[in-house]
């Protein structure tokens, strides 16, 4: 199996937190992968250093074996045209059509004729279910229909590697349903390799290849859907089941009872 | 010693954010150029930023003018010099006025809408859009903003100094009675082109790309949430109100402080 991406002891800090303390993730190319985790411990982070937005304190990440943080502007650019990213807001541009959104990435980076444009844009609109909305704007449609809008735009120029930052928070149970999906067949069909950054546990259990649990600045647990289901790592297990205590505890760091409502002890 | 270290924080803090804005500012204009990509985008943004101003440009020129002249009448009647009032208002507006009531105009109409538009892109995650699709967003969403700012303010000075004169003709002569030959003829004689209205002009491109500059870094610079961006909002007009009022006296001491 080949790695598509490779992410090597990495540590990560932000204003003085440490967000990750040297993990190491490997993406298979071709399979869906999915990045698990409590809110708040950076998932979104993981992809935007994934995407070179941010640079890590150390380690390494490669894509396709090239080194991502130490590559020339102009390099990371390029090879940014090969991945892409489905922000959990979706990101459309809000003073474009939904046409137009999606038309950018090949208006931006191909040398397509207008008639070919409108073939590609078309299709992929056609492929999430949208192609009777390409003349409405951003504002028009519901949370569920921007995110397969964004969707469209994020396939339109055949990426290799996809991101998806949260694609299912928020959504009701039918877009969930399609959202899932889409993201499966999307990846069938094209061949594609999937990074599903979420907390959803149920939809990622039947989409995902390969999961990853993080948590505490770690990876806590990894492997197939299977294997994690009969994971004994009791982090994983509270993650999985939901429970409210647990070795992730209810209660966020806080002086001892006594000490806040009796004063001192 | 917590004072001298807020003291010490917001020193840093405001050297960092020059040097951010810098290379903001790098980053937008010094550029391979995209002529056939950017024109376009520059010119919808001239029309956003400057067609957009002009109705607030020219009431309030002509509502300058009108002031002016009536004040100015009040004043040069007592001493039978009403006769000037044409060269009064002109060289008032294309000096000073003009330049400056546009610029702060300009900075409370344009610059306060580039700063919330760019900072709820940000927000929006449009500009992290944008990087991840490989198109820089310094190019493609500042660098337009910016040349549209540079090129629109400067012609907004002009019409409202253009409509302040006619202003102060509607007041000083058809109002009041003053001598329409003596207004115009008097007005061409001591207004000087290139001390008067070119060194007008040079204030105006001056505030103009100081007061987009601000705008539009407080945008890109803003902490991207409706309170980030309300404070990011507020300080584009304060920061570039002060910044047109100060710089104003030092290019006015400089053009014709000293003769």
């Amino acid at each position: 199996m080949e790695n598509l991406l490779e992410i090597d002891n990495l540590t990560f800090s932000r204003s003085g937190r440490i967000i990750y303390d040297d993990i190491s993730l490997r993406i298979v190319k071709g399979k869906t992968t999915a990045i698990m985790g409590p809110s708040g411990i950076g998932k979104t982070t993981m992809l935007r250093l994934m995407g070179g937005q941010l640079k890590p304190d150390s380690g390494d990440i490669r894509f396709k074996g090239e080194s991502i943080q130490s590559m020339s502007r102009n390099r990371l650019f390029t090879v940014r045209r090969q991945m892409s990213m489905l922000f959990q807001s979706g990101a459309l541009f809000t003073d474009m059509t939904v046409y137009d959104n999606i038309a950018f990435p090949l208006r931006e980076h191909t040398k397509l004729s207008e008639a070919e444009i409108k073939t590609l844009v078309l299709l992929k609109l056609q492929a999430v279910g949208l192609r009777g909305a390409a003349d409405l704007m951003p504002a028009e449609l519901s949370g569920g229909m921007a995110r397969r809008a964004a969707l469209a735009r994020a396939i339109a120029l055949d990426p290799e590697l996809i991101m998806y930052d949260e694609p299912f928070a928020g959504q009701d149970p039918i877009s969930m349903g399609v959202l899932v999906k889409l993201i499966k067949a999307l990846n069938d069909a094209l061949q594609l390799t999937s990074v599903v950054v979420t907390h959803d546990v149920t939809e990622v259990l039947t989409i995902a290849d390969y999961i990853y649990i993080l948590a505490e600045k770690k990876v806590i647990g990894s492997g197939t859907p299977e294997q994690i289901k009969q994971s004994d790592s009791p982090l994983v297990q509270q993650f999985l089941k939901g429970h409210a205590d647990g070795p992730v505890p209810f209660h966020y760091p806080a002086d001892e009872l006594e000490l806040t409502f009796l004063g001192a002890k | 010693m917590q004072w001298l270290a807020n003291i010490g924080r917001s020193a840093i803090d405001t050297v960092g954010s020059f040097g951010r804005a810098f290379l903001m500012l790098m980053g937008a204009i010094i550029a391979k150029p995209q002529l056939i990509k950017n024109t376009p985008l520059t010119i919808k943004q001239i029309y956003v930023v400057g067609v957009q101003s002009l109705l607030i440009i020219v009431v309030s020129g002509l509502f300058i003018g009108m002031v002016m002249a009536l004040q100015g009448y009040t004043i040069l009647v007592g001493y039978g010099a009403e006769g000037s009032l044409g060269p009064m208002v002109a060289l008032s507006l294309l000096r000073e006025l003009g330049p400056v009531v546009t610029a702060l105009l300009f900075a409370g109409r344009a610059g306060s809408a580039l700063t919330a538009e760019i900072g709820l892109m940000k927000a929006t995650e449009q500009l992290s859009s944008l990087e991840m699709m490989a198109v820089d967003p310094l190019r493609r969403v500042v660098a337009p903003r910016l040349w549209a700012g540079i090129i629109s303010m400067p012609m907004l000075a002009i019409i409202f100094s253009a409509v302040g004169i006619l202003g102060g003709h509607i007041v000083g002569v058809d109002w009041l009675g003053v001598d329409a030959g003596s207004y115009w003829s008097i007005m061409q004689s001591s207004v000087d082109w290139n001390k008067d209205v070119v060194n007008g002009i040079i204030k105006t491109v001056v505030f103009a790309f100081v007061i987009t500059w601000i705008a539009i870094f407080k945008g890109y610079d803003a902490i991207p949430t409706s309170e980030g961006i309300s404070k990011a909002t507020t300080e584009t007009v304060v920061f570039s109100s002060l910044a047109v009022l100060g710089l104003d006296f030092i290019l006015t001491a400089l053009m014709f402080g000293i003769e």
